[in-house]
This record gives C-alpha cells, sequence and structure tokens, in this order.
C-alpha cells in the first residue's frame, strides 16, 4: 500500500513512458506490415501512406482501441489476487512493457518478424504465473487468446480466398473486365467502410460519449458505406484510362481501378492496426494507472482514463512520423508481381478479421492476419510465388516470442520489486 | 528493421524470367530470317555476322535460363508447378540451341541452297518461324492468365493460341515432306554430302515448329494441372 501512495505518481510516469516507447516503436515498425502491401503494389505512394496511416492508425487506435485495451488491461491475469499487495500488479505491468519493448529491439535488430501482441501476452502471463502463482492467470481466457491466434489467420485466410475469387467471377472472367471493375469495385468499397464503421460505432463511440442501438449503429454503418463507395465511384470514373490498350492489355486498366479500392483498403489496413495494437503499448498502463488513481484498490468496474488511448494513438503516429517513411521505403522496393487486385483482397480480408477481432476485444496479431491473407490469395492461385520457407520462420519467430517475452518480464518483475520494495 | 516484415513471404515471380527468356529466344530464331537471305546471296561474312548475332542470344538465353533455376528453390507456393515451370524453360531454351545449330551447320560448311529450291525453303523457314513467334505470344499470356488466377476466359483464349501453334506445326509437317520430295528429285545431279547436308537441314529447321509446339503442350499442361 505504502509504495503505492510512496511512489505513485512516478509509477505512472514510468509505465507512461515505456507505453508511450511501445506505441512509438508499433508506429515505427509495425506500421511496414499494415501499409507494405498497399506500397508494394504501388497502389501508394509512400508519402501517401504514411499520411493514410498517420490519420487512420490514429483514429483506429482512439476510438476501436478501448476492447482490446482492457483486456490486456484485466482480462488476462485474475487481479483478486492483487488486492492484497496492489503494488505487484503496478510492477508486473511495468516489466510487462520493459521487456515486450526489448524483446521487439532486439528482434527488430535481428530482423525476425516478431508480433507485439505475442510479446506483451507472453510478458503478462509471465510475469503473473512466476511472480505470482500459476493460479493467477486466467488460462482460460489466455488459451481463448492463443486460439485466436491460429483461427484467425484461417479466418482472415479464408475471407481473402473468397474476395479474390469472387473478384475473378464479377471482374476478371468476364467480356469487359474494365467496365465490370468499374461497376463492382464500388461495392467492395462500401463493404470495407461497413465494416470500419460498424465497429467503430458499436465500441468505439463508447468514450466519446455517444451510444447507439445495434439498429441505428447498422443504419449509420450502411450510411457511411454508401458515401464512401459514391466517393470512391467519383475518383474511379476521374481516372484517365488508356483506351488504346486491347483485350489483352485489359487487365493493366483493371488494375487502375483496383489501385483506387486499395486506398479504401489501406484506410481500412491502418484503422484496423491502430485499433488492435494500441492496446499492446498502453494496455498494461492503463492497469497501472487504475491500481494507482484507486490508491490500490483493485476495482473491477474501474474504467479507462480519458488520456491513456490518445496518449497510445499519438505514441503511433509519433512513431510513424520519424521512422515511417523509412521503413516503408525498404520494404516498398523489394515485392515483385503483387498487383493491386491481390493486395486489395488480402488487406480487405486481414482488415476486416482484425478489426472484428478488436470489437470483441481479442488481441491477434495484425501480422498474422496478413499472412493468412495472403496465403489465401494464394490459395486461389493469385500470387506468383510465396515462399513458405519466410512464412515458417514467421511461424518460428511467433512461438519463441511467447516464452522469451516471458522469462525477459520475470527478470524485470524481480528486479522492480527489489528496487521499489526494500 | 526491413527484414522485420511479413513481405518476405513475396517471392521473386519466375514468370517473369520465363516471358524474358522466350523473347530472348523468338529474337535469336527470328535471325535465321536474315541469315538465310545472305546464304542465299552467298554473302558468307554478312551470314557469318548474323550467326555471330544468333550465338550471343543464345548465350544470353542460357543466362537468363541459369537464373531462373537458381532462383527457383524449393518451398515456393507457386500457383504452376515447379517442374512445370523447368520444363517449360528447358523446352524453351531448346528452340535457341536449334536456330544456333542451323546456322552453324550452315556456316560450317558454307552449304548453299539450290536456286530451285529456295523460294519453298524460304517460305517452309518462314513458317516454322511463326510456330516460334506464336510460342512467344502463348508464353506472354502468362501475366494475364495469373491476373485471371490461371481459369475461365483467359484460359480459353491461350488454348485458342496454342490449338492455333499447333495448326502452324501442322503445316510445316506439310511443307517439310514437300521439300523433302522436291530434293530427292534432284539430289542425282548433286554432291551426295551436300545432299545429306540438305536434308538434315530441312530437318532441323521443322524442328524449330516442332519445339515452339511442345513449348505450347507444356504451358497447356500446366494449365490442365
Amino acid at each position: 500500500m505504502e509504495i503505492i501512495n510512496d511512489y505513485g505518481f512516478i509509477l505512472i510516469v514510468v509505465a507512461a513512458v515505456v507505453g508511450f516507447l511501445m506505441a512509438w516503436g508499433v508506429g515505427a515498425n509495425d506500421v511496414a506490415n499494415a501499409m507494405g502491401t498497399s506500397v508494394g503494389s504501388k497502389a501508394l505512394t509512400i508519402k501517401q501512406a504514411v499520411f493514410i496511416a498517420m490519420v487512420f492508425e490514429f483514429a483506429g487506435a482512439y476510438l476501436a482501441g478501448g476492447e482490446v485495451t482492457s483486456t490486456i488491461r484485466k482480462g488476462i491475469i485474475d487481479t483478486s489476487f492483487f488486492i492484497d499487495s496492489p503494488e505487484l500488479l503496478v510492477f508486473g505491468m511495468i516489466s510487462a512493457l520493459f521487456s515486450a519493448g526489448i524483446w521487439l529491439a532486439v528482434a527488430s535488430y535481428l530482423g525476425w518478424p516478431v508480433s507485439t501482441t505475442h510479446s506483451i501476452i507472453g510478458a503478462i502471463v509471465g510475469f503473473a504465473a512466476v511472480g505470482v502463482g500459476s493460479e493467477s492467470v486466467e488460462w482460460a481466457k489466455v488459451g481463448g487468446i492463443v486460439g485466436s491466434w491460429v483461427v484467425t489467420p484461417a479466418i482472415s485466410g479464408f475471407i481473402a480466398f473468397l474476395i479474390f475469387m469472387s473478384a475473378q467471377r464479377l471482374i476478371f472472367d468476364t467480356d469487359n473486365p474494365f467496365r465490370n471493375a468499374k461497376r463492382y469495385v464500388p461495392f467492395y468499397m462500401a463493404f470495407a467502410g461497413f465494416v470500419m464503421s460498424l465497429v467503430t460505432i458499436t465500441k468505439g463511440l463508447k468514450h466519446v460519449g455517444l451510444h447507439f442501438t445495434t439498429f441505428e449503429a447498422c443504419i449509420i454503418s450502411i450510411i457511411i458505406a454508401a458515401i464512401v463507395s459514391v466517393i470512391g465511384r467519383m475518383y474511379i470514373n476521374r481516372l484517365k484510362f488508356d483506351e488504346s490498350l486491347d483485350r489483352s492489355m485489359h487487365f493493366t486498366n483493371v488494375e487502375k481501378v483496383f489501385a483506387i479500392l486499395m486506398i479504401v483498403t489501406a484506410c481500412c489496413m491502418a484503422f484496423a492496426h491502430g485499433s488492435n495494437d494500441v492496446a499492446n503499448a498502453i494496455g498494461p498502463l492503463a492497469a497501472v494507472v487504475s491500481v494507482v488513481n484507486s490508491q490500490g484498490e483493485i476495482t473491477a468496474k474501474a474504467s479507462l482514463d480519458w488520456w491513456i488511448l490518445p496518449l497510445g494513438a499519438l505514441g503511433i503516429v509519433s512513431g510513424l512520423a520519424l521512422f515511417g517513411h523509412r521503413v516503408i521505403r525498404t520494404i516498398g522496393n523489394g515485392i515483385t508481381h503483387l498487383t493491386p487486385s491481390r493486395g486489395f483482397a488480402a488487406e480487405l480480408a486481414a482488415a476486416s478479421t482484425v478489426v472484428l477481432a478488436s470489437g470483441t476485444g481479442l488481441p491477434i496479431s495484425t501480422t498474422q492476419t496478413l499472412v493468412g491473407a495472403v496465403l489465401g490469395v494464394g490459395m486461389a492461385r493469385g500470387i506468383a510465388a510465396l515462399n513458405l520457407g519466410v512464412v515458417r520462420n514467421i511461424v518460428i519467430s511467433w512461438v519463441v516470442t511467447l516464452p522469451a517475452g516471458a522469462a525477459l518480464s520475470i527478470v524485470f518483475f524481480f528486479m522492480l520489486k527489489g528496487i521499489f520494495a526494500s | 528493421m526491413s527484414t522485420n516484415s511479413f513481405l518476405g513471404v513475396f517471392a521473386k515471380s519466375p514468370l517473369k524470367p520465363i516471358e524474358d527468356h522466350i523473347d530472348l529466344v523468338d529474337q535469336c530464331t527470328q535471325l535465321l530470317a536474315v541469315f538465310f537471305t545472305h546464304v542465299y546471296q552467298s554473302e558468307w561474312t554478312r551470314a557469318e555476322e548474323v550467326q555471330q548475332q544468333i550465338s550471343q542470344l543464345e548465350k544470353q538465353a542460357d543466362k537468363v535460363k541459369r537464373e531462373l533455376r537458381t532462383n527457383l528453390p524449393t518451398g515456393l507456393f507457386m500457383p504452376i508447378q515447379r517442374q512445370d515451370i523447368l520444363a517449360l524453360i528447358t523446352q524453351q531454351d531448346k528452340l535457341a540451341n536449334k536456330a544456333k545449330d542451323i546456322s552453324g551447320r550452315i556456316i560450317g560448311r558454307q552449304l548453299q541452297i539450290p536456286e530451285s529450291l529456295q523460294e519453298s525453303f524460304n517460305a517452309y523457314l518462314l513458317r516454322c518461324l511463326d510456330a516460334s513467334s506464336q510460342a512467344k505470344n502463348v508464353i506472354n499470356e502468362l501475366d494475364e492468365l495469373l491476373e485471371a488466377g490461371f481459369k475461365g476466359r483467359e484460359v480459353d483464349l491461350v488454348e485458342r493460341m496454342i490449338a492455333q501453334l499447333d495448326e502452324i506445326e501442322d503445316e510445316t509437317d506439310s511443307m517439310q515432306i514437300n521439300m523433302r520430295s522436291s530434293l530427292m528429285k534432284m539430289e542425282s545431279g548433286m554432291n551426295p554430302v551436300d545432299v545429306m547436308f540438305l536434308y538434315n537441314i530441312i530437318e532441323l529447321v521443322g524442328g524449330l515448329a516442332d519445339t515452339a509446339e511442345r513449348v505450347g503442350a507444356r504451358l497447356e499442361l500446366m494449365l490442365a494441372g
């Protein structure tokens, strides 16, 4: 108790700084995965990608990031074990942030494609299981979260497969692919707009103070979807096409239409990424703040402090602003043969899966979902060559991340305990 | 930082090198038309220059082939089978080899095509080269096939193109028979070794169309599989 009263402010500041740095790292590094497909298929320039990412990552983090944040804050560990010694929860969450941050830095340095989500979950489970006792971990919840890491790539792969096949059926395999592209692409835009706005309205606007019933939310989402598709159609009609290209070159024009669609799905992807990944940085911070603010009383109902989500959102955006440019440039060069029609299918599938998962509070990995989606398009014979070796490495690095994050956070936990408790 | 990204899953596409390769191969075979115009006129130095160009292009094609092979490790997930791709490029490469072979043999012996045969021989040669350029057109559809997910109308279109290629090859077969019988009628008055070589050249030129047809057949197998 005294520790929290004595050092409360310092603890919050430490947690806030580390949380901000984590968010900064998410923005600087992870954004490559979220925006890479768009830049790689040349639908967006780097400048546009950074701009879109900044706006929509912020919106996603601020408007739809609350649900996952609360899962990380209080869903993984049973807080009733900490009632007698709330400072342990504070130390634990701070060490989780430290360990995830360091693991990410090391992995980035070594070039391993690790997941922010995995490292933070591993870290939280680690300090709770070893530092406090394995019964303090909500194993059923953790099981569910880990299970979702297997299920979500499969789901997003399946959705990507369906989206890609539908585009093939409606647009590519027709007499006039170009005309059909102009006709059907706005519907895909509407779908992207619908998913994004539905999740924002049902899950995100609560803490802004707006409440809607499910029915109202649906209606508003449909209206927003319609607006998105109308604007999209306008842009498509404004495009100038090279009519002289003959039938066999038709696909070149079709891809230009898809490139416009990709701008929408890129927004969707940035939004999804923000909504899910901001929690990795600020979920632990939120836990620390709520314990300290209630003077060590662990209340299950404590709401999220108003400044926490914007802080995470700002962290992501500033990471993006400083490093996004460079990161996106290095990845954008390497990809060949990824046309907008494939990139869109993968992005839209991954983004909808992530956004829906964010809505249910599941902390899933954006990258993982994207890999699933890309494999889904590959299954539909849409991508010239995928490197299964790299897929295997990615999966291995994810699996390794859990124990690594856990071990690091255990070390930090005992260090913090030693520093403050003695 | 750059490798810390899932985008490594996108491997280098094998389709582009295949298309590059057939373009080189076709340039190489089409030079035979120029080569033979010099041969008919007995302009041997000029013919030799063209033969050098043919051999240069053949080497370039070889390089592309080798690069593709080394850049196609197992463990790639592709819409078409790895073995099919390797077999296809091997087949394409034979086309360039044949062109080099034909020009080399003619130069080696400074072999004359008898004047009375020249016209029909040239028609026969051009038709065989048509087969080669049709094979090139077919292979250049690979991009579009990928766009269309290797199914539907695009596949039908490519299959029609392959059928045209087969027709061209059929035509060259009957032209070859005619060439042989014309040569047989005049062979008694010619140097027997030259006659042997002429028969050989006729067969090799026909081999161009055969190989082009096999390129098409390979692609057809890919589409079926």
